[in-house]
């Protein structure tokens, strides 16, 4: 390993705790805003059935959290709290099962990347939507038999879509986390 | 020993991800096995969320048509300030009874097809999405306590919409007819031809139609029943395009009601089964068209009485203001009307059969108020050409000075003069 990997490399105080910067009982509103918002946005804004604040959220705690089990016990949580409001025809689990790989894989790639960079974060959104998107289709399809149209380039919009989303809202959650530092 | 645990410390988190993902599998499978919907954590989800969803909801509905219209409204005073307060007042005014309107026409559509449809329903209000943006589902604002259950079909006056998936208390889930998990047994209307529809392909088709069928384009198809869900003989859709397929025909729909896009929905408590029309089409709207509105000629030219709203009222009146004292709206240099004088009555035309019924030029200034301003309206001699309105002084005017476009009391039988008790005498 050379210096500019371990430039990269993050070091992270393990005095830092996700608790400590946002409380639990803020973890809990955070969620319930991010479930409302994608229960009852829609009715507003037709176009926003694509935006997933829920999704953004996971990523956003996996990332700024180096260790995956409470990120991936945050998704799990978060996942369940969405399927707890899905169509009685969808099993609950789909989504806590796919926001519980994401928030693991987010909290990995933390620990190897320094991910304050806002590009980073964006282009790991990115990449996460379609994993989530994709994931849970073929979830869909092998544990449920449910043949769900799936369509790559509409998914990758929909993703550059939740990533113009991400920008400010990664930005307000920072601000909050500074101010909870400070 | 320690070896053991920094193994374990260093495999931690992996374990944990093994164990989280292993028991929500282990809990999909227990549900997709047994085919038991875990009623506890979505009661719990429900009751949290959908208070605040129906709260937000409501006020949105009451409030942003207002809104919106009040933001034109200062749109337009802008660009009259001469007119602004009583042009505000008029649409304030406007804008309450269209809401109103608004409303009373969609609950009277959704009233007349319950009295008219057999089956027995009760409405409901959509006040918010499912979580799964692939999933198409809505939650309406009616619950077990409004009596419904699982299964009963949701529909509008205009087509079909989904049927009910899950009943909590006071809300319920509903599954649209455009979910790719769900199909309705269909029937066309000439040929009787039996089908079902999918619309889980991001558009409607019907299949299981042989190709030897004939279905032609336009043609209206309708429940069948078959399903047991809705009942026979509600409205579906057209056919838009009917090709040839492999083995089975390509039958393509346009639905007739809009499952995503609807607000309010009836919830069939007990279907009734209904016959196919056989001719006519179902009719799209309930509302009747209005009959033809007279023509100008038979009303004698334009009335301030044909008119439908006090702000077309109030721009009648001004048009003939401006017309009278040769005033050119939005021309330079045009002398300003006064917009306080009341237009020439009726008498003063009358009182000249043969004078051309449109509005000869005021020659008096424009401050100058027409003689005849205020003059009661005499309904029993308007054709005596005697009494010229010339020589009639102005009575006073008893009654409070109401601002331009003030609602004036609707009774044209009475004059002016005669309401207030005290004007009496003089006349």
């Amino acid at each position: 390993m050379n210096e500019s990997s371990d430039h990269l490399l993050r070091s992270r105080r393990s005095s830092e705790s996700l608790f400590s910067r946002f409380q639990v009982v803020g973890l809990v509103v955070l969620t319930l805003i991010a479930v409302i918002s994608k229960f009852y946005l829609p009715r507003l804004i037709p176009s926003a059935v694509w935006l997933e604040v829920p999704l953004l959220l996971t990523i956003y705690f996996g990332l700024m959290r180096p260790d995956p089990v409470p990120a991936l016990l945050f998704g799990a949580f978060v996942g369940i709290a969405e399927d707890s409001l899905s169509p009685a025809n969808l099993p609950i689990g789909m989504y806590g099962i796919t926001k519980t790989l994401v928030g693991y894989f987010a909290a990995s790639v933390s620990q190897r990347f320094n991910v304050d960079n806002s590009l980073i974060r964006l282009i790991l959104c990115f990449f996460f939507y379609f994993f989530h998107a994709f994931f849970y289709w073929v979830m869909r399809r092998a544990l449920l038999q449910q043949l769900v149209p799936f369509d790559p380039r509409e998914t990758l919009l929909h993703g550059l879509f939740n990533i113009a989303v991400a920008l400010p809202l990664y930005l307000v959650l920072d601000r909050m986390k500074v101010s909870q530092e400070a | 020993m320690d070896a053991i645990f920094n193994r374990y410390r260093s495999y931690r988190s992996l374990i944990v991800l093994v164990v989280v993902i292993v028991v929500q599998v282990l809990y999909l499978a227990y549900q997709v096995r047994t085919g038991r919907d875990e009623r506890l954590i979505r009661v719990w989800a429900v009751s949290a969320v959908t208070p605040m969803a129906g709260i937000v909801e409501a006020t949105r509905h009451n409030t942003i048509g207002f809104l919106k219209d009040y933001f034109l409204l200062l749109d337009v005073r802008e660009q009259n300030r001469q007119l602004k307060r009583d042009n505000d007042q008029l649409r304030l005014e406007n804008v309450f009874y269209r809401n109103q309107l608004t409303t009373a026409e969609h609950a009277h559509a959704l009233t007349m097809f319950q009295t008219k449809s057999p089956s027995r329903t009760v409405a409901a209000r959509v006040i918010g999405d499912s979580t799964v943006s692939t999933a198409k589902a809505v939650f309406i604002d009616r619950g077990s306590t409004s009596n419904i259950e699982k299964g009963m079909a949701v529909v509008t006056p205009d087509g079909i919409v989904g049927k009910v998936a899950a009943v909590y208390p006071l809300v319920s889930q509903v599954l649209l007819v455009t979910d790719s998990t769900f199909k309705v047994g269909v029937e066309s209307q000439k040929g009787h031809v039996h089908g079902s529809l999918n619309c889980g392909l991001g558009h409607c088709v019907v299949e299981q139609i042989q190709n030897e069928e004939d279905i032609a384009n336009g043609e209206w198809f309708f429940t069948s029943g078959e399903d047991r869900i809705f009942p026979k003989g509600f409205p579906v859709g057209t056919v838009v395009s009917a090709q040839p397929g492999n083995g089975m025909k390509d039958v393509r729909l346009n639905l007739s009601g809009a499952p995503g896009g609807t607000e309010e929905v009836l919830v069939v408590l007990e279907g009734v089964h209904q016959t196919i029309p056989t001719n006519a089409v179902p009719e799209e709207k309930i509302a009747k068209p209005l009959p033809v509105p007279p023509s100008d000629k038979e009303n004698g030219g334009a009335l301030p009485g044909t008119f439908q709203t006090e702000a077309d009222k109030l721009k009648q009146k001004y048009q003939q203001l401006g017309k009278a004292q040769e005033h050119v709206y939005g021309a330079l240099y045009s002398n300003l009307p006064n917009f306080n004088a009341k237009p020439a009555p009726k008498p003063l035309v009358a009182a000249d059969p043969d004078a051309p019924s449109k509005t000869t030029p005021n020659p008096n200034p424009p401050a100058k108020p027409a003689p005849v301003l205020g003059a009661p309206v005499n309904k029993a001699a308007p054709n005596t050409p005697k009494a010229p309105a010339v020589k009639q002084p102005r009575p006073p005017s008893p009654k409070p000075v109401l601002p331009l476009g003030s609602p004036r009391p609707k009774r044209p039988m009475e004059g002016p003069v005669s309401t207030p008790p005290s004007a009496s005498p003089q006349q």
